[in-house]
């Protein structure tokens, strides 16, 4: 009853209104494989982030093309929106289901269909977790170099939806660089095949175009991944540092000296003290910064930047520790992949950010945002992809408290409009859902606006596909009235 | 904060010039002018406005018009250390080099034209200026129409100035060549091959990488050449490539054979040069549907290179 409760108070229809679809999408998906009941659907009405959620309508689970092409089509022939789900990993509310549309998980489709080590290439459905696709692929020496944090949950079509990135993107590029072909389904229920596997596909790039596309471009059913041979050679370094500029300055001399390190992050004192009190990384707690450099590639370049980055550090006052084995690597490793989870101990909330800016202005854009959340009375942990200035400031706290959440929406606000003065841009990973769309003026005129409308257009005419994300009013298509409550549910 | 284009008065006189209505054709150095068909003589052709806008090389992010010919950029990139994945072809622009999409040779080791470009502001059908994408390395905001931009012909816009991500030039780059080995192992034991020629008999490597590492890769390739009974790779130029691309799996390069006419593969990534046209296959249906709707979409009325298509229009 309590589902059904809070389903209702989001506005959801009573039960049995929409039974012609359910009945249609039972019909051609089979009953194991359409859920409508009050908890499923509640499960799918949001994603990872602080976004309260949407209505979810059906919730279907195909297992191949043809099943996602049956959804689609009975959605649109009940005039009902579709959106497609992965493992709802996602913190920008890009999943989170608006106005009942018929959910599409693609969480069953999850098997790797084929790797071709010759060509360096696998395709693999939507519902593939990253972390397995590079687990079944390491007896080959061979990886899927996109590494979000979320990796051991994440699918592969949530990372072509949001072009996710991750700490290795350094130097490897985001998922754009890595996906050759995606065959997606497309509003009418045609399915189509962008890019593949050749050198130069012709013809316009709409896998480029797709990728990214946050689901509003159509439904991926298959994906073409490229596969990345392993590094013959690691190293990894702990910089610890007495002052956040000396560690920022330290990034911008590694970029400068010709480095590209396979990772370069970073983590503020806070976030330091987090971690060592969850899971004992060995991370100095005195130190004001830290920052993880990983190099790889063969031993001697691994060892002349490693050597490199050890004399940058040293130039800027660092503490240095280097991972004397695997073991000691994969405990680094585990402080910051633990970020997260340790700040769970903190606070039953946070509100994690992802703006980027140039790497030159870090040191001012950081100082800005403690000033912010001093000013809020908040507490920030700062635990980012120092090398390319991909900023993830988290602001932990309790939503229960009186105001609380207000409070974190503003500072949130302010940590956004920061980033876009020093030039910065609104998202580096995690895109844009429904949780910047209403920023997207500060980074594109009404003009570029326009002009992503018509990329959307092309490939969703009908406007079906996960209506009210991405593009602000009026650039967006959305004509369902439920939508205008997005904004709200978000951002007060 | 948003930077307005028309703010920038190089970009608005270009904006200007290319104005609302009637056909257009952008012409960069002029050295593909004849990929998807000749443009229509009637129309009227402007150039980019040229020269580097803003270079950072801590940003490893360089700003610069449209006209600017790839070569000069990349001599002041070279000033610090740097270059980007665009192939320097003599004579060819940034916006011409972008408008193309192809990528070089040396794609292997040093990426795709496609990756490099961070942003792109260009010239609407109705004379407006648009920004896509954005400055910094990483971005993710909003849909992806700089993607569109690349290869597209200068069909959908006329690319105007761009942002591009830079890359540390290795400390060491060389060529050989070698006859009689199996560029397979060549691709399978070295590292550091930043690019991998074949031409059926004889294959051309550059490695590229910290001195240390090509030194390593070159005796390894000393080793292949020496199992095979082949002689000692030599110092060599990179061969002169035949005119015509023929855009393959990289397996399906590898098993390029004499029946295929002359031809230089590039091993580990799939294009091959070859001395006779070779026509693309049949596009994906549904993809040609889109591809129409994304040029009416940009360009609903065909002011823009008219004459030129891309491949599967």
């Amino acid at each position: 009853m309590a589902v059904l409760e809070k389903l209702r108070k989001r506005g959801a229809g009573p039960a049995g209104t929409r039974d012609r679809c359910v009945a249609d999408l039972v019909a051609a998906l089979g009953a194991e494989r359409v859920h409508n009941d009050g908890a499923a659907r509640l499960l799918a009405s949001t994603d990872a982030s602080i976004f309260e959620g949407g209505v979810a309508g059906p919730v279907c689970f195909p297992d191949s093309t043809a099943q996602v092409q049956a959804c689609v089509r009975i959605a649109s022939a009940h005039h009902r929106p579709v959106v497609a789900r992965g493992a709802g990993s996602g913190l920008t509310g890009a999943a989170a289901p608006l106005g009942e549309p018929v959910v599409v998980a693609t969480t069953r489709m999850n098997r790797i269909l084929e790797v071709d080590g010759a060509n360096r290439v696998a395709w693999v459905q939507p519902g593939v977790i990253n972390l397995d696709l590079s687990n079944h692929l390491s007896p080959m020496g061979l990886h899927f170099a996109p590494d979000p944090s979320s990796q051991p949950v994440c699918t592969i079509g949530g990372n072509v939806a949001n072009n996710s990135g991750g700490p290795h993107c350094l130097a490897l590029g985001v998922t754009s660089a890595h996906v050759l072909a995606i065959e997606v389904v497309l509003s009418d229920g045609r399915v189509v095949m962008l890019g593949g596997l050749d050198a130069e596909p012709s013809g316009y790039d709409l896998r480029g175009a797709f990728v990214g596309g946050e689901g509003m471009l159509g439904i991926a059913t298959r994906v073409a991944v490229r596969l990345t041979p392993n590094p013959a050679a690691v190293r990894t370094l702990l910089l610890s540092f007495s002052d956040v500029e000396s560690a920022a300055a330290t990034v911008g001399a590694i970029i400068a000296a010709g480095l590209v390190p396979a990772a370069l992050e970073m983590m503020d004192q806070q976030c330091v003290e987090a971690v060592e009190d969850f899971c004992h990384a060995g991370y100095p707690r005195d130190a004001a910064a830290v920052l993880l450099v990983e190099v790889d590639g063969m031993p001697g370049g691994v060892e002349a930047q490693a050597a490199k980055v050890e004399e940058i550090g040293r130039g800027h006052g660092a503490g240095i520790r280097v991972a004397a084995d695997e073991q000691e690597r994969q405990l680094l490793w585990k402080g910051r992949k633990s970020a997260f989870g340790a700040i769970a101990r903190i606070k039953p909330d946070y509100y994690l950010h992802d703006t980027v800016v140039p790497r030159g202005r870090l040191v001012e854009v950081l100082q800005r945002i403690y000033e912010i959340v001093d000013r809020h009375g908040l507490l920030v942990l700062n635990v980012f992809h120092a090398g390319d200035g991909n900023l993830h400031p988290i602001i932990a706290y309790d939503s229960r408290e009186e105001g609380m959440s207000e409070k974190v929406r503003e500072a949130g606000r302010e940590i956004i409009s920061v980033s876009m003065e020093v030039g910065g841009v609104l998202s580096g990973e995690h895109g844009i859902g429904v949780e910047k769309r209403d920023f997207m003026p500060l980074m594109f005129s009404n003009t570029d606006l326009d002009h992503q409308a018509r990329l959307k257009s092309a490939f969703d005419p009908v406007c079906m596909m996960n209506p009210g994300k991405v593009l602000p009013s009026p650039h967006s298509c959305a004509d369902i009235s439920e939508l205008s409550r997005a904004s709200g549910d978000v951002w007060g | 904060m948003r930077r307005d284009p028309c703010s920038d008065p190089v970009l608005a006189a270009f904006a200007a010039e290319i104005g609302p209505s009637g056909p257009v054709t952008i012409k960069g150095g002029g050295t593909h002018w004849s990929v998807g068909g000749g443009p229509d003589p009637t129309a009227r052709v402007v150039a980019a406005p040229e020269g580097i806008v803003k270079f950072q090389p801590s940003e490893t992010t360089v700003e610069v018009r449209a006209g600017t010919k790839v070569t000069e950029l990349h001599e002041v990139l070279a000033e610090h250390g740097q270059r980007t994945s665009l192939p320097e072809d003599p004579g060819s622009t940034v916006g011409g080099a972008l408008a193309l999409g192809w990528s070089g040779p040396a794609r292997l080791g040093r990426g795709l034209t496609r990756d490099a470009v961070l942003q792109i502001r260009y010239v609407g059908s109705a004379g407006e200026l648009v920004t896509a994408g954005g400055p910094t390395v990483k971005n993710v905001s909003g849909f992806d129409v700089c993607r569109l931009m690349i290869g597209s012909l200068g069909t959908l816009g006329c690319i105007a100035d761009m942002i591009l991500r830079t890359r540390p030039i290795p400390e060491l780059e060389v060529w050989h060549s070698v006859f009689g080995i199996d560029p397979a192992d060549v691709l399978q034991s070295c590292a550091t091959a930043g690019s991998i020629l074949w031409d059926g008999s004889c294959t051309w490597i550059m490695n590229a990488g910290y001195g240390v590492d090509v030194e390593h890769d070159l005796a390894v390739l000393a080793e292949i050449s020496a199992k095979a009974g082949a002689d000692r790779p030599a110092p060599a130029d990179p061969p002169k490539l035949p005119p015509h691309r023929w855009s393959r799996r990289p397996s399906e390069a590898l098993a390029m054979g004499p029946e295929d006419g002359s031809f230089v593969a590039e091993i580990g990534v799939g294009m091959v040069h070859v001395d006779h046209p070779v026509s693309p296959p049949p596009p994906d249906e549904g993809s040609v549907l889109v591809q129409r709707r994304v040029k009416q979409a940009f360009d609903p009325d065909s002011r823009f290179n008219p004459g030129r298509r891309v491949g599967g229009m």
